[in-house]
């Protein structure tokens, strides 16, 4: 005590005599030298690799990306061609990741959800089968069970030509080694009806439940939103539909020479990929949820029950929001994960980022350098905005402390 | 997070910084000093590139590298393979991590002069072909139309496909791989209708289907792929040895100079010869090795008839005519400049 009473004696008599020993400027010191020596270390990164390339000859430089491809891409959810541009084929890359990883996070919580919530059952058969499908699905790694869909899905279906299909005959779907095939909707003058009757069902599913719920603050009656709204909004657009006259043209696919065409196609290695995904990440956050709902203290749902709240209405109201406060975080990670992972589709021939502009555009270009900047940075992207998006959730769901 | 970023950064920093080290400096000194030659080949291409039962690398890819090897060493065997798919090649031949690329690579001008990237000849003339099922019961290329085709990525087998289906009108739709081995379980699992490379890969792959007699190459070949050796610019000395390696392994069997006859043709009068094997003149030193760099080429490896042969010639399971390649005093287009 009596030592540190000397030292603070002794700064105070010096006063502000020396920047030297302030803290602050100190403090300022050193994050300056630090941003110096970190500038100088990417300017001369830049630099130095800029001029090595010149000097070994290698093109570089971003103008590639305004020439023609001339190349095909399997799965294509925009127009594109080999005329197309590099920079349209890195969009078609882009969208095919996006896709596989928005499915993905869907079906893998879904799954995860059900399977989180099955391993606490009471029931032995159901928990155990849970039990089994976690700690097989998590100890192998993903690019094996990848490869296993791959050829499991590969394997078993037969070839379009097989399938006993006439040629030219139509038909409402089939599945073959080429693919899912299903009809196709090519929309039609007024079609985009009920597209608004869509948005309008979903407003009034929203005004709805707000309407609900300041009722019930005030009266304590319950009213049931979600069947009205479900309703709402499946019989508006329905009803849209037939009132303009059904405007949508359906295509059928049909066996054509070699292959099916017409139709959509779902690719074998979109289904594989997903399935690989969708079932690895969901044994992750099987998991996840279960350590969320076990973390909520036991003496929550003895407290909702003598309450006298319904077994319903106790997890719904009482254990899950809180158990969501433990789920997201990891969860988030998990998104991460499921998304950074769909770069293995490279190993099954799905054309997505990686496969399209990291190999074939980097290959054709040769300028590695730009190509696995600009990857490396769409994926941080990518990645940025979903745990951005899962951070103001999480905010969203946190538990609000009076 | 903050920390994170800055020492990532930091590392980007010391790669770009670590990447200048390796690019410079002479290669054959670089070899010298190591021992050997790094020698950039394909995953496993019967033929041209690929281990045999005991391991060891064969074809005529690899007798490309293994004769550089005797021409420094006075022995073909000091050389390390790495084997690289399509997409890595070029990024691992500029970035110094092997120091030459024979792995049935095709000449383009893009690839000459945009890559960094020389070509030392030619030492395989190839086109591109397409295999198909007989079950098909389809006789020509021009009857492809919607067929699902295997290809694999990084290859001018992906741009020359596109070009040839837009040619003829025809539609088609691409399953695309990055390794070849994926590329041919693809097919034989029947993902595709077709698969697409050059003609002598498709031989080869051929031979390594579940049932390849129930395969057949089309006739037509769509597009010129001449296969050959590549090195970094800006070694001219380097250029020079692989070149002129290829260069002397087609004069030796132009002037009949095998592996076997070789320590008798030291005697022979003809100055041609003489040269060749150093006899005569000092053609080694110039660039950096002994003057009998072609005698140890030709009795390590053999000239360049031999190592055809050996490899993808008539007596091996790929039974490949010499066709354009045989030397041009045989109606082929393989030709070297003379020795003197």
């Amino acid at each position: 005590m009596a030592h540190t009473d000397g030292v603070a004696d002794g700064t105070e008599d010096s006063g502000r005599a020396s920047l030297l020993y302030d803290p602050k400027a100190r403090g300022l010191f050193f994050q300056a030298v630090l941003i110096i020596v970190v500038a100088y270390l990417v300017y001369s990164g830049i630099s130095n690799a800029a001029g090595n390339l010149a000097r070994a000859g290698i093109a570089s430089g971003f103008g590639f990306f305004e020439e023609r491809a001339g190349f095909e891409i399997g799965q294509t959810l925009i127009h594109y061609t080999n005329d197309s541009t590099y920079f349209r084929a890195f969009l078609v890359g882009l969208l095919n990741t996006l896709m596989v990883s928005a499915l993905g996070i869907l079906f893998a919580t879904i799954i995860g959800f059900v399977v989180g919530l099955a391993r606490l059952s009471r029931n032995y058969l159901i928990r155990k089968l849970a039990t089994v499908y976690v700690e097989t699905l998590r100890n192998i790694p993903l690019l094996l069970q990848l490869l296993f869909w791959y050829k499991a899905v590969l394997a078993v279906l037969p070839n379009p030509r097989e399938t006993g299909l006439e040629q030219g005959t139509t038909v409402l779907w089939t599945l073959n080694n080429r693919g899912l095939y299903i009809p196709r909707l090519i929309p039609e003058a007024g079609a985009s009806a009920i597209l608004i009757a869509v948005v309008i069902a979903i407003a009034l599913w929203v005004v709805i439940g707000m309407w609900a719920s300041k009722r019930q603050m005030k009266t304590g009656q319950q009213f049931p939103t979600f069947l009205t709204g479900l309703g709402i909004f499946i019989v508006l657009p329905v009803l849209t539909f037939f009132l303009t006259g059904m405007p949508f043209d359906v295509e059928f696919s049909a066996l054509q020479g070699f292959n099916m065409s017409g139709g959509t196609v779902i690719r074998p290695e979109f289904i594989a990929l997903l399935l690989g995904l969708s079932l690895y990440t969901a044994s992750f956050i099987a998991e996840i949820v279960r350590a969320g709902i076990l973390a909520v203290a036991k003496g929550q749902t003895e407290a909702a029950y003598a309450l006298g709240l319904s077994p319903n209405h106790t997890s719904r109201l009482v254990i899950i929001p809180q158990a969501m406060r433990v789920i997201i975080p990891p969860l988030t990670s998990q998104y991460l994960n499921l998304t950074k992972n769909s770069s293995l589709a490279v190993a099954i021939g799905y054309p997505d980022l990686v496969a399209v502009f990291g190999g074939t555009v980097l290959n054709q270009t040769g300028q590695a350098v730009e190509v696995i900047t600009i990857t490396m940075l769409v994926y941080l992207t990518i990645s940025l905005l979903t745990s951005a998006f899962m951070n103001w959730f999480n905010a969203r769901v946190a538990l609000v402390e009076r | 997070m903050n920390y994170s970023f800055l020492s990532a950064v930091a590392g980007v920093a010391v790669a770009a910084g670590l990447g200048a080290t390796a690019a410079s400096a002479a290669t054959l000194d670089d070899v010298k000093a190591k021992g050997f030659v790094q020698c950039g080949v394909s995953t496993g291409l019967a033929g041209f590139s690929a281990p045999d039962d005991a391991g060891d690398w064969k074809g005529i890819d690899v007798d490309l590298c293994r004769g550089v090897a005797a021409a420094i060493f006075e022995d073909a065997s000091a050389v390390k393979y790495s084997p690289l798919s399509a997409k890595e090649r070029f990024t691992a031949l500029q970035s110094g991590e092997i120091d030459v690329l024979s792995r049935n690579t095709t000449w383009t001008m893009s690839r000459d002069t945009e890559l960094g990237l020389n070509f030392a000849g030619v030492n395989y003339y190839d086109g591109q072909g397409f295999m198909v099922r007989k079950s098909l019961g389809v006789n020509s290329a021009l009857q492809l139309s919607g067929a699902s085709v295997c290809v694999q990525t990084g290859t001018t087998t992906e741009l020359n496909l596109t070009d040839y289906f837009k040619a003829n009108n025809m539609t088609y739709n691409p399953v695309v791989f990055e390794k070849l081995e994926e590329v041919n379980a693809a097919y034989d699992s029947n993902r595709c209708d077709v698969y697409t490379t050059d003609q002598s890969g498709l031989y080869a792959i051929r031979l390594g289907l579940s049932a390849p007699d129930e395969h057949v190459v089309l006739p037509e070949v769509i597009s010129k792929e001449p296969l050959g050796p590549v090195v970094r610019q800006g070694d001219d000395q380097w250029f020079n040895i692989v070149k002129w390696v290829h260069f002397a392994m087609i004069n030796a069997e132009e002037l009949g100079v095998t592996s076997e006859n070789v320590d008798e043709m030291m005697d022979s009068e003809n100055p041609n010869i003489q040269r060749l094997l150093g006899k005569e003149g000092t053609f080694g030193e110039a660039v950096g090795l002994k003057n009998d760099w072609a005698y140890q080429v030709i009795k390590n490896v053999g000239n360049y008839g031999e190592v055809f042969e050996a490899n993808v010639g008539e007596s091996t399971p790929l039974g490949i005519a010499r066709g354009l390649n045989a030397l041009w005093t045989n109606g082929g287009l393989q030709y070297a400049p003379p020795i003197r």
